[in-house]
């Protein structure tokens, strides 16, 4: 019967925070990630044997190096953004869409052969519309498959969602067969490469600037959408709490498919851009992985899509940077993978410490009782 | 005619059996609620741990050792696989990280470290180039003394090398286990409902530990059989594919049960490379052909829940962390 | 021989729950081999000391014994070893796994061997006259299986000391009877067994010895024998209270809802609700007293929309237009779009009257968001109403941008029965509006339903403090098991009166 009174009291306690500041929450991010740096530069050194500091500032050239490198930069953040925000406002509903890798690939399959079908056929002030709603749709319809089971028979959606990436990849690969340019080469090769029918066209000799210009105005509208619009309004409620959504008379089945539409009308919008604003050619790697990326790069951000921007920055910033590396050192290209997974685990680690307080248990705690 | 099926049944079973290990590895996973997006990662691992376990065996150890020159890959395989597997269990259940976020990360991570070391590891540690562990790969090929003498039925069934047998009896173990043991009912009580399971004296933290890195380190043999059966013993980048989410359709098609998934990896495995036994085919129904598993798995899964057949669902709590004052 | 030895003893037990004592200084014994009611209004901290025995809560301060030994029990397992064994009101069991899996679930020193386990489980069903299928699954099960399968369950661990919560809450009188005899045979064995109820009949049939508590106090054990159902009643709900909640007369009621012979399933397809007929009318307070799960939360949301009715009539009369409205069959937003200007402060407050995460102003909205042909929201008007009611209902929050899940309980309460009379409703339903609150957010409610009253608001008050309803209903309309067992009035009935038509045993029960 020794110690009976401390015995129930375990050593470690952790219990629930109200809320943190979110100056003091950034804190928390900020310094994961610095951890997260410095444990990076110690793999680095160990596999290269070079300085830190050359170390990062070759990450920095990576993104920053050139006037190229840095559109580039830009032009992969745009695209991260674009299906961040698409997953987003699923996401906020609870609605797990880890399948915008394959919406992606739907738009842009629909893009390809709207180019390849009809790029002779129509002016480009009719094509470029067109291809662009086909996408929409192709993405839309994509993701509003899983959504209708979803809401009428509560089948799990990250698994549908998942297993449709693949149907895409798949529907993406025989149409690669079928278009493949020269004959079996098994890709498609630059669609209308001299006619440039279908290409977006660039502004102001930028190439990318229009793909950019489009997705941050779909940032600003995606914000204003979650925050200031009924929808958004809906999504939050159906997201926080089905029965509250049920007692004021939500139908929590329309905004599931209207919700889960939207994601994948966005992700088609991405496809889109991707085929005819900067690749203009198409392949079961079109998506490039970004599908999954973007989960993460949504949820970081608290799925706030200003926060957005810089968080799909940041995760860039780090691939391209750690690139650079890989080419100046002569390392293998996979390096960036493993430093982004490595600052992730720091970062999604982080969130336990915003979320819930750690106490040990009081020495004292015996002579207070006794 | 005869000989061309027992050629596809024979491919059908060796395309399965990193499907196999993968899905009864995730089988275990998610009977403890957590459903670890992160598996595609964990097989990268366990292949390329293996092939560091044989790089450096090979190059330092004595290669006439045929049971060393196994054993060292295996345990730098599962060594490798743990790692990974415990990095998602801390981070999921110990910090109560989301699943899915964190199994993607792991996902990302892991297929990096897979193709890095697969690229650069002769030019890092030796002279640079392909790395071809022939060697260990024969040893790993190595099949039934007696398959030899079974002609077509030799042939078909016994021709593998010993980590296909290993995954069909892993498989029938955690079948038995699960089904009739009390740790698998345990486990079963953490997965469907971890506050009764606690309620009832069941340490929650511990079997999903334990059933999260048991199912890691199964299911990282199954990049080890792909690379060092399968491919013998070389690294490509990618080169496995996707078969890690095939593995993690499997578990559904599986409906949650090992043994389901013997006869569902070989299906699957069959429908992968059916496309390659059916005269005539042009090779873009070719890729027609490669949906199947996906699509089937897409309609066990459509089926399931409008059937709502309480003993086919997932596990009641599968992706949802556990925090005891919640309740 | 060692009838009188005891097996628990409590003393000084307490627990507190934030700033509320929830137990305070609670002493008493349990003997070896007795039945014990604890009996209790809703609320009285039975459960809350009883969990405490089973080792779910741990007390702050006091102390237990079991067979004369000072112990600690810290989790339900050090319950075990002590062989106390609880059987909750909310089953512990695994949907998908059947009868002996659950029994057996969690036993660390026992061979697996469910064949054996099954012929445990028939000789303990045979002994104490259970019946139970051990193969079928707990979700094809009855409610009455499952508590089968909980009593079972603790037996099958060897408690001698069985602890059950309300365990014939969910039965039918059949059930109840079996039941009876089932513990009645467990105390011939040997066993302690302690009840905790709130049905006077129930007790004086079942028990030996009842031990009553009130509002976390501890009042006194007699022994059965010397009880009736009015000393009981008397010393559960104890002497009248004079609350002072000003009352006034209804002025001009009318008919204003009517409900006709309403029949609704629960979600286990139960009946719940069985012929209900009342009549709401302007200006007055309608109480519903009753044991909690008796169908109060089905009958308000039912007439909110939300819970489906099998049968009968809901009716609502317009005071503008005299018209008649069927409100049967009707969504929340086809109820509100017949003009029907109905508001409902569900018993739920974070998980369905509001939404914990947002702050007050988006919490404003939920109502009235829909307003308007914009696709944008309006925030000027919900954050003005935000600001009024923190003004007028005296909120306590650093702002109106605070999320409402951090503020205090009788705060997040103001907020939303501020929202929900702002809308100048007709009809007001409140379930438990003051449930956790202190007497003084208590009191603001009190008065804001009163107002409501004044202003000709037809109120339907779903409460729990018996006290409270006889000071403040014009009439109190009394439910159990789904059905409408009086309707009295508040100004000339007695807490006894009511207590008695809440236990009333209906003829042919609930089913």
């Amino acid at each position: 019967m020794k110690n009976r009174e401390t015995m129930h009291e375990p050593l470690i306690r952790i219990s629930k925070k109200d809320s943190m500041q979110w100056y003091k929450s950034w804190a928390v991010r900020t310094a994961a990630i610095a951890l997260a740096l410095i444990l990076c530069a110690f793999v680095i050194i160990l596999l290269t044997g070079y300085s830190p500091i050359e170390v990062y500032k070759a990450v920095f050239a990576g993104s920053f190096g050139s006037e190229r490198k840095v559109w580039l930069t830009f032009q992969k953040v745009a695209m991260l953004l674009c299906i961040s925000l698409a997953v987003t406002p699923a996401f906020k509903m609870r609605f797990w869409n880890i399948g915008a890798e394959g919406q992606v690939l739907a738009g842009a399959l629909a893009t390809s052969a709207c180019m390849i079908y009809l790029g002779s056929k129509l002016p480009p002030a009719a094509l470029i519309p067109i291809m662009a709603a086909a996408s929409i749709a192709a993405g839309l319809i994509w993701c509003f498959i899983p959504a209708f089971f979803k809401a009428n028979f509560k089948t799990n959606e990250t698994l549908f969602t998942l297993m449709m990436n693949y149907v895409a990849v798949q529907a993406v690969a025989y149409c690669i067969i079928l278009w493949e340019n020269p004959k079996g080469s098994n890709s498609v090769g630059i669609i209308n490469p001299s006619s440039h029918f279908g290409w977006l066209p660039s502004l102001f000799n930028q190439k990318y600037l229009l793909n950019i210009l489009i997705v941050f105005s779909v940032t600003v509208a995606m914000y204003i959408y979650l925050k200031y619009s009924k929808h958004g309004y809906e999504i939050s409620v159906v997201g926080e709490s089905e029965n509250t959504a049920k007692y004021i008379g939500i139908n929590v089945k329309k905004v599931i498919l209207r919700t889960a539409a939207l994601s994948g009308a966005i992700c088609g919008l991405a496809g889109f851009l991707l085929v005819s604003g900067t690749d203009h050619t198409i392949s079961t790697t079109t998506a490039g992985g970004q599908g999954f990326t973007a989960i993460i790069v949504s949820w970081l951000a608290k799925f706030n899509p200003i926060v957005m921007m810089l968080t799909s920055f940041l995760l860039i910033f780090l691939e391209r940077g750690a690139g650079e590396i890989a080419t100046v050192f002569r390392l293998n290209q996979s390096i960036s993978e493993i430093l982004s997974g490595i600052i992730l685990f720091f970062i999604i680690g982080s969130e336990f410490f915003i979320n819930y307080t750690v106490s040990f248990r009081k020495k004292n705690h015996k002579e207070g009782k006794k | 005619m005869i000989t061309l099926i027992a050629s596809f049944v024979k491919q059908a079973i060796i395309q399965g059996i990193p499907l196999l290990y993968g899905s009864t590895g995730e089988i275990i996973t998610e009977k403890s609620g957590n459903l670890n997006l992160g598996i595609p990662g964990v097989m990268y691992i366990g292949g390329i741990s293996g092939v560091i376990g044989a790089y450096f065996y090979e190059s330092y150890g004595d290669t006439s050792n045929g049971f060393l020159c196994v054993l060292v890959p295996f345990l730098s395989s599962v060594l490798g696989s743990l790692i990974m597997s415990l990095i998602y269990s801390f981070l999921t259940i110990t910090l109560r990280a989301n699943q899915n976020v964190t199994g993607l990360a792991l996902t990302t991570f892991g297929v990096g470290v897979g193709n890095f070391f697969g690229g650069s590891l002769s030019s890092i540690f030796g002279e640079g180039g392909q790395i071809a562990l022939n060697t260990t790969g024969n040893y790993f090929k190595q099949t039934l003394p007696f398959a030899d003498n079974l002609g077509l039925i030799g042939d078909t069934f016994f021709s593998f090398g010993f980590l296909a047998y290993l995954s069909f009896a892993i498989s029938l173990f955690a079948s038995y286990v699960l089904g009739r043991t009390r740790i698998g009912l345990n486990l079963k009580a953490v997965g469907e409902n971890p506050a009764t399971a606690d309620a009832a004296g069941i340490n929650v933290t511990l079997y999903k530990y334990l059933a999260t890195c048991i199912g890691g380190g199964i299911a990282g043999l199954g990049g080890l059989y792909f690379i060092m059966d399968y491919i013998g013993g070389a690294w490509t980048n990618n080169g496995f594919g996707d078969r890690g989410w095939l593995a993690i359709a499997l578990v559904i098609f599986a409906i949650w049960k090992p043994k389901y998934s013997i006869f569902g990896s070989i299906l699957f495995g069959g429908l992968y490379i059916v496309y390659l036994y059916i005269p005539g085919l042009m090779r873009n129904t070719q890729e027609i052909f490669k949906v199947f598993p996906y699509m089937v798995t897409i309609l066990v899964l459509i089926l399931t829940s409008i059937r709502k057949k309480r003993e086919h669902q997932p596990p009641a709590s599968l992706g949802l962390p556990y925090f005891r004052e919640e309740r | 021989m060692s009838e009188k030895a005891p097996a628990i003893q409590l003393r000084g037990i307490s627990k507190h729950f934030g700033k509320v004592a929830a137990i305070s200084d609670v002493s008493f014994t349990v003997n070896r081999g007795e039945i014990l009611s604890v009996l209790g209004e809703n609320g009285s901290g039975k459960t809350t000391l009883m969990n405490m025995i089973s080792g779910i809560y741990f007390p702050d301060s006091g102390q237990i014994s079991v067979e004369g030994k000072e112990v600690s029990i810290r989790s339900p397992k050090d319950a075990f070893d002590l062989n106390i064994g609880m059987i909750h009101q909310h089953f512990k069991l695994i949907d998908v796994f059947s009868a002996a899996e659950n029994i057996v679930l969690g036993i660390a020193d026992e061979q697996y061997d469910l064949k054996a386990a099954k012929d445990k489980i028939r000789s303990t069903c045979d002994k104490y006259g259970f019946v139970i299928e051990a193969d079928k699954k707990v979700y094809q099960m009855s409610v009455s299986e499952k508590q089968t399968v909980e009593i079972v369950k603790v037996l099958y661990r060897g408690a001698s000391i069985l602890i059950l919560d309300e365990p014939t809450a969910v039965l039918t009188p059949q059930e109840t009877r079996q039941l009876f005899k089932v513990l009645r045979n467990m105390r011939d064995d040997g066993k302690t067994v302690i009840i905790i109820t709130h049905k006077l009949h129930e007790v004086l049939e079942l028990s030996d010895r009842v031990a009553v508590l009130r509002k976390g106090e501890y009042i006194g054990t007699i022994e059965t024998s010397q009880a009736n159902e009015s000393i009981l009643t008397e010393m559960m709900v104890g002497k009248k209270v004079v609350l002072n909640i000003e009352r006034s007369e209804p002025e001009n009621p009318e008919d204003r809802l009517i409900v006709e012979n309403i029949n609704c399933l629960g979600r286990d397809g139960r009946r719940i609700l069985s012929e209900v007929s009342f009549c709401a009318r302007s200006g007055e307070i309608l109480g519903i007293a009753g044991i909690s799960g008796s169908g109060q939360r089905e009958l308000l949301e039912a007439i909110a929309g939300l819970q489906k009715v099998e049968s009968g009539k809901i009716v609502y009369i317009n005071p503008q237009t005299g018209g008649i409205d069927n409100l049967r069959d009707k969504t929340p937003v086809q109820i509100r779009a017949l003009g029907v200007r109905l508001s409902f402060v569900p018993e739920d407050r974070l998980g369905m009257g509001l939404v914990g995460s947002m702050d007050i102003i988006d919490n404003m909205m939920l109502r009235s968001y829909k307003k308007g042909k914009s696709v944008f929201l309006q925030k000027k008007e919900p954050r003005n109403l935000a600001q009024r009611i923190i003004n007028e209902l005296e909120v306590v929050t650093p702002d109106v941008k605070t999320p409402v899940s951090r503020l205090s309980g009788g705060n997040v309460q103001k907020v939303l029965v501020g929202r929900e009379i702002s809308s100048s409703p007709t009809v007001l339903m409140a379930a438990y509006p003051v449930r956790g609150l202190d007497i003084n957010s208590s009191y603001i409610i009190y008065n804001l339903l009163n107002r409501q009253k004044k202003n000709g608001v037809a109120v339907i008050f779903v409460g729990e403090d018996l006290d409270v309803l006889i000071e403040l209903c014009d009439r109190i309309m009394v439910i159990s098991s789904g059905r409408i067992s009086g309707i009295l009035d508040g100004r000339t009935s007695s807490k006894e009166d009511i207590g008695l038509l809440m236990t009333k045993e209906q003829r042919g029960g609930a089913v």
